[in-house]
């Protein structure tokens, strides 16, 4: 059971999807994003899965672009993942909508259990969701609505589910995320500082808290290859991109920390937590 | 038997008397056979509402039982819920207001009980058709009244199941109807002071009942108890039945309807607790330890994986389907041992339930990690079960559905860290036990008092709606408990000397896991062996975890070790027992047996630690009181000097008096106690009324303790909704002030979450208190009937006024009104009602100590009613208090000589001369009592409930408002979801405060009487102390406008203060205070 704590960022495989050049043209969903370089985004994804394959031995499956979905690259919003189970979303952008179906079938074929959301009436962003490794909370966004969090609720059973309003034109993974099994790591900004003092009310757990300069330092990756006896990593946004975060970052002493870059796919509404699925196959054993 | 013809013959005359109504339907039934009447009765029965049909059952029982010959008081046969019935059929006559109305139903009841004896008598089957014709009608007056109340419905319709198993047993029968005999006298002397005798006779004999508890295993156990037992004799057979030391965490349960489960009280006698419900019960757990690998023994672990399998397959314990898998795999290990392909084959899963939908997918995972746990003994695997099981979100969060302030459907989850707020599955907000400061509960609404956030000044009140007043109060009674049971080191006592506990004065009694803990490792006991039946396929025995191996090769061969385990683990589970008993706290009243551990718990405040939280009742009275010690503490020196005085007079007394009243037998305390037991009984079913009035005092002042205080405080927030017309009072009031009195306006606290209601600070000391409260005149009904019947009981059996009655011998002033309202109530509401009806009685008692503090306190209800505190010697001013009286309002007058004052400046703090009085008159303040305890009727039914507690509330708003020189503190913001505007205004003449300085007086004399009338509710409270050779004597009355915005409050008000200064022209009006209570229509009720 992964409702110790002790299963977070606990992986074997990591999903993520190319970068298609619809996403630099600004066609599709990417309208009104600026313009972006893209040879400079494929090449920061493509450092980013080097990372996860080489630095963290993760399995790598990477899913091929559709030029039909410019933000096909940002699966992280297509599905939530926990233990054995994965929801998939419905996008609260029905633009983005069809770019479940590659990662539903990846999942599929990876062993996992495939929920759906089935309600019409849900909107779900994955990256509205937060697993602490004993709970989950969903912000409430301009992206995910409270049927869509009640969906999530109803996936995950075990776990308590908490909504967090997100005031700010985010995700509520944009400006936090975990630092370690009992630390959540935030970012200064008021709509952060905001989500985690509710967080913190809404839950039972005694988590400590981590706050960086940057919101965007705080989309980070707590991720546990799975060896035994090897220290956890965290997937971070590094010192290129957000300088002034790195310091604070130091204060996580229990992890491995691994910079990673994606201040090009930024531009697009990118984050880490966005830019890949990483799952367990085995994640009982 | 033959001893008892005597009485039958005068029940017989009785019954005649009242109706041969009776008689008839005896004849008739006589004629036909018997059984065949029987059925016929069922059959009506069921279709009748309840009560109607537990007193068909009842002559069925007697029939068969009896032979003709046998002139037994019919009492005897008549089953409780027989008498039940009759105090019902009382109200319902009081109710129609006609008193042969009541005698009829009496006659009825009667009847039926006779229809075993009438052939002996001889009665003819006169048989007037109308009088049969007027039963019946009768009888459909009762089920319409009892189809009201959803609850009691349901309820009764088991409990005559129940009978009609019991007559199977007719040994058993012989049992229960002699107990029925009992009670049915009570009723009776009640009713009808002829009967009493014969009842009484009947009494004597000890009765029992047949309990059954529905075991974790799904087996049943099933014992005779006395009818009086109290709850805790029952959970300790069957925690001796099951070897079971570690039982803090355990409980009983009866369901008061399907979807309502109630956790008896350990403290509270059995029967006041069911009412007329079956004597069924179901073994859980009531606490889920946070950590079950804590529990010193594998036994324990079992019972609570017994609890959980069933939790997980019933949906209460929702889990994802990997995590059934493996629970179920756990459950496989222990019960059926390692994984054997040959021995699963024989078995079909299917018999296990996984989950609630269980799909041959989990079966067949379930099979897949039974594999994978080999080795593993059967405690090894309960315990892996359990580490698991803990983990689900939902372990140990007992769910209550309810609304938030918009009328959005919530569930609130009351667990071991606090109070969670779901929506849906989701959790949408948390409060931690350490945030919430109070915790209560008005009418249907619950409130919790948080502290303020981090950047925010004010605390603020959250408010919830719940389905019905009983759902509040079980919601508040559960949050009482888990609060104590998981926060505090050691049950809250009722620190007599510090706190004032006018509201519910539940508490958890019981050990707290701290101390069960503690008292886990002192368990010396070879690990019992029991038997693990859960699947009953394989019977094993558990050792301790550690046996393993021996334990697996033990466990297919013994069926069941059963027989030498038990007397082993009998013996020392005896021991065991001993050491909890004397290890119990009980809190309350040296009277309750050292056994209570569990519900009934003190209701004082309960802190945590260092926390400095308190957890209270609905009672503002409690939660005011609480502030009003804290503050007084804390913000003396802020405090008027007036105010100053009277905190100093009478320092802490306030709490101590309160205590003291009710811990003694003192009026007030007996009073409420009483009051409690009856309302209780008389809410939940109109057989409560009977009971009430039936059941003596001391037995009332047993229970009442509990039930009173809780009833209280709910009374005390019914009471809100008043009127605006507040201010209008205050012009009036304004000529008071002049003399020196300080008008305190209580804004209004309006909205929720800002600091709206900043009450009223610290100019109303003293003076006259006049609350008004408009909404609720139903409540007053309710509350009314109660009191009446209470009366009743005493006095005369037709109207239920006893009570009253003996109290208007001392105070005649307020009696006048008291039957009119009692009829109205009685048939409306009762189950609401009922409860709350002690409360009235109650807040009479209580009314003494409120004229004291009159201070107020608006935020919360603010209470209702408009008290006038007439002083003899001071001044007639008082009457002009009365002008003030706005819509709503109670109005309560007290009057005291001069003397008197001083007490009341010592009041002020909190009642504390009142708590002298009483302690010095026991017997008046017992009668006192009876009329409080009557008070208890949910709030939501009876306004006039309401306004006796009001009184407590007024005065603990008052102390607050003390304290709340600082306004600031005092100043919550409650955003309730009833929307209401609360008033106090505060008139004291300068004499009273020099009176209040007085604190030593002897108190001679302590009398409570009450009155109500078509929309008012008088209480009045005398008290006679003695002071330096000085009589004083100080009647406070409190009166209680209930009405709609339509009635003039202001009007009624003044009326009523005249009347109190027509009534004791010798004496002066000290203090008025008028409380105004505004419902606002924008609320949720």
């Amino acid at each position: 059971m992964g409702t110790s704590g002790e299963g977070l960022g606990r992986c074997t495989h990591a999903l993520i999807r190319g970068v298609p050049e619809s996403l630099a043209s600004g066609e599709g969903a990417g309208a009104g994003l600026p313009a972006l370089d893209l040879a400079k985004a494929q090449r920061e994804h493509g450092v980013l899965g080097g990372k996860l394959r080489q630095r963290l031995g993760l399995q790598l499956l990477e899913l091929p672009p559709e030029e039909s979905l410019p933000l096909g690259t940002l699966l992280g919003d297509t599905a939530v993942i926990q233990g054995d189970t994965a929801l998939i979303t419905r996008p609260w952008s029905p633009a983005r909508r069809p770019e479940v179906d590659g990662v539903r079938k990846a999942l599929q074929d990876l062993g996992l259990r495939i929920v759906e959301m089935g309600d019409e009436n849900a909107t779900l962003d994955g990256t509205d969701v937060l697993f602490t490794g004993r709970e989950f909370f969903v912000g409430l966004s301009k992206w995910t609505n409270h049927r869509g969090a009640e969906i999530v609720a109803d996936t995950f059973r075990d776990f308590a589910v908490s909504t967090v309003p997100v005031s700010s034109p985010s995700h509520l993974r944009s400006f936090c995320g975990m630092g370690g099994p009992h630390t959540v790591v935030a970012g200064s900004g008021d709509a952060a500082q905001k989500a985690v003092r509710a967080m913190a009310v809404l839950t039972d757990h005694p988590y400590a808290s981590l706050t960086l300069p940057d919101d965007a330092a705080a989309d980070c990756l707590f991720l546990r290859p799975g060896l035994p006896g090897v220290p956890p990593f965290l997937l971070h946004r590094g010192g290129g991109d957000l300088p002034n975060s790195q310091e604070a970052l130091q204060k996580l002493s229990d992890v491995t920390l691994v910079p990673v870059s994606c201040s090009e796919l930024e531009k697009a509404g990118a984050g880490l937590s966005s830019l890949c699925l990483v799952l367990s196959t085995r994640p009982h054993s | 038997m033959t001893t008892e013809v005597g009485s039958t013959s005068e029940v017989k005359k009785e019954s005649e008397q009242l109706g041969a109504d009776a008689t008839k339907e005896n004849p008739k039934e006589v004629a036909e056979n018997q059984q065949n009447q029987s059925s016929d009765l069922e059959e009506e029965k069921d279709s009748k509402s309840s009560p109607s049909a537990k007193s068909q059952s009842s002559p069925h029982r007697q029939k068969r039982q009896k032979d003709p010959s046998e002139s037994r008081g019919i009492s005897r046969f008549i089953p409780p819920w027989l008498k039940k019935q009759k105090s019902y059929n009382l109200v319902v006559a009081k109710d129609g207001g006609d008193k042969k109305e009541p005698t009829q139903a009496v006659v009825e009841e009667r009847v039926l009980e006779k229809e075993e004896p009438l052939p002996e008598e001889e009665r003819p089957a006169k048989g007037d058709v109308e009088e049969t014709a007027q039963r019946k009608q009768q009888v459909i007056k009762v089920d319409v009244k009892e189809e009201t109340p959803s609850v009691s419905g349901p309820e009764t319709q088991p409990a005559e199941e129940v009978r009609k198993e019991r007559e199977d047993e007719k040994e058993i029968q012989e049992d229960k109807s002699e107990e029925a005999a009992k009670r049915e006298t009570k009723e009776v002397q009640t009713n009808e002071l002829k009967a009493e005798k014969a009842a009484q006779k009947a009494t004597k004999k000890a009765k029992t009942v047949q309990c059954k508890v529905t075991l974790l295993d799904g087996t049943e156990y099933s014992c005779d108890l006395e009818k009086s037992a109290k709850g805790q004799v029952l959970f300790d057979k069957v925690c001796e039945h099951l070897n079971l030391l570690e039982k803090d965490y355990f409980g009983l349960s009866f369901q008061e309807s399907p979807e309502q489960k109630n956790w008896l009280d350990p403290a509270k006698q059995i029967k006041r607790q069911l009412r007329n419900l079956p004597w069924l019960f179901t073994f859980n757990v009531k606490f889920y330890p946070p950590d079950p690998s804590q529990l010193t023994e594998d036994i324990t672990r079992y019972f609570l994986c017994l609890q959980l399998r069933q939790d997980i397959a019933s949906g209460r314990l929702p889990c994802s389907f990997v995590t059934h898998a493996l629970l179920g795999s756990y459950t496989l290990q222990a019960e059926l041992g390692d994984y054997d392909p040959e021995e699963h084959a024989s078995h079909d899963l299917s018999d296990f339930q996984f989950a609630p939908s269980q799909t041959k997918e989990l079966e067949e995972k379930v099979v897949e990690l039974h594999k994978t746990h080999r080795g593993l003994s059967p405690a090894q695997a309960d315990s892996q079960f359990l580490e698991n099981a803990k983990r689900l979100s939902m372990y140990g969060v007992d769910l209550h559905h309810a609304k938030d302030s918009e009328g959005v459907d919530i569930k609130l989850g009351v667990c071991a860290n606090g109070l969670l707020i779901y929506k849906d599955r989701l959790r949408i907000n948390r409060f931690a036990w350490p945030k919430i400061l109070k915790i209560s509960y008005k009418r249907s609404n619950f409130y919790i008092k948080v502290r303020p956030a981090e950047l925010e000044q004010f605390e603020s009140t959250i408010g919830f709606k719940l389905p019905n007043h009983r759902a509040a109060k079980r919601l508040w009674k559960v949050c009482v408990e888990h609060h104590t049971f998981y926060r505090l080191v050691s049950p809250e006592q009722p620190p007599k000397a510090k706190f004032l506990t006018l509201g519910s004065k539940f508490r958890y009694s019981g050990r707290t896991q701290a101390q069960t803990r503690q008292a886990s490792t002192l368990i010396d006991r070879p690990a019992p062996h029991f038997e693990r039946t859960s699947s009953k396929r394989v019977s094993r025995i558990l050792d301790g975890a550690l046996i393993g191996d021996a334990d697996q090769s033990l466990r297919k061969d013994f069926p069941g070790p059963a027989g030498e385990v038990s007397a082993y683990g009998r013996g020392a589970v005896s021991t065991a027992t001993a050491q909890d008993g004397d290890g119990r706290r009980d809190v309350r009243s040296p009277t309750k047996a050292p056994h209570v551990q569990l519900i009934e718990g003190k209701k004082n405040s309960l802190r945590v630690e260092g926390d400095n939280i308190y957890v209270r009742h609905s009672n503002l009275m409690l939660e005011d009181l609480d502030k009003a010690q804290e503050d007084i503490l804390k913000h003396q020196a802020s405090i008027s000097e007036l105010k100053r005085n009277f905190m100093e007079s009478t320092p802490e007394p306030r709490p101590n008096e309160w205590e003291k009243r009710r811990i003694t037998p003192l009026s007030l305390q007996t009073q409420g106690r009483k009051g409690d037991h009856l309302f209780k009984d008389i809410l939940s079913m109109k057989e409560k009324h009977q009971t009430a009035a039936t059941r003596t005092v001391e037995e009332k002042a047993q229970e009442a303790d509990k039930s009173l205080e809780e009833e209280i405080t709910s009374i005390l927030f019914s009471a809100k909704g008043f009127s605006d017309s507040m201010k209008a009072t205050f012009t009036s009031a304004t000529t008071w002030t002049a003399e020196g009195t300080v008008v305190n306006y209580n804004a209004p606290s309006e909205k929720l979450s800002s600091s709206s209601f900043s009450q009223l600070p610290e100019s109303s000391h003293e003076t006259l208190n006049v609350v008004e409260e408009k909404k609720q005149a139903e409540v007053g009904k309710d509350e009314r009937v109660i009191t009446e019947e209470m009366n009743g009981k005493e006095i005369s059996p037709g109207s239920g006024p006893g009570e009253s009655r003996k109290v208007e011998p001392l105070t005649q002033k307020d009696s006048t009104s008291l039957s009119s309202e009692s009829s109205s109530s009685s048939e409306s509401e009762e189950e609401d009602g009922g409860e709350y009806r002690p409360h009235h009685r109650v807040t009479e008692g209580t009314i003494q100590e409120e004229q004291e503090e009159y201070e107020e306190e608006v935020e919360e209800e603010a209470s209702r009613a408009a008290k006038v505190v007439e002083r003899e010697q001071p001044v007639p001013e008082a009457s002009p208090g009365k002008q003030a009286g706005a819509s709503v309002s109670t109005v309560e007058t007290v009057a005291q000589e001069n003397v008197v004052a001083p007490k009341v400046s010592a009041e002020k703090s909190v009642h504390e001369g009142a708590l002298k009085q009483d302690v010095s008159e026991d017997t008046e303040d017992e009668q006192h009592k009876v009329n409080g305890e009557v008070s208890h009727v949910d709030i939501d039914v009876m306004p006039q409930i309401i306004c006796c507690s009001e009184p407590p509330v007024v005065k603990t708003e008052m102390v607050t408002i003390s304290d709340a020189s600082q306004r600031t503190e005092i100043s919550t913001k409650e955003v309730p979801i009833v929307q209401t505007e609360t008033k106090t205004i505060t008139y004291e003449s300068p004499q009273v405060d020099g009176g209040a300085a007085g604190d030593s007086g002897t108190l001679l004399t302590a009398q409570t009487i009450t009155s109500d009338s078509m929309s008012t509710t008088t209480t009045t409270h005398i008290t006679k102390t003695i002071k330096g050779g000085i009589s004083e004597t100080r009647i406070e009355k409190r009166i209680v406008i209930t009405g709609d915005a339509d009635i003039d409050h202001d009007q009624a008000l003044a009326q009523a203060i005249r009347e109190a200064r027509e009534q004791h022209p010798d004496m002066s009006v000290t203090r008025v205070v008028v409380h105004k209570e505004t419902e606002l229509e924008e609320g949720e009720d």
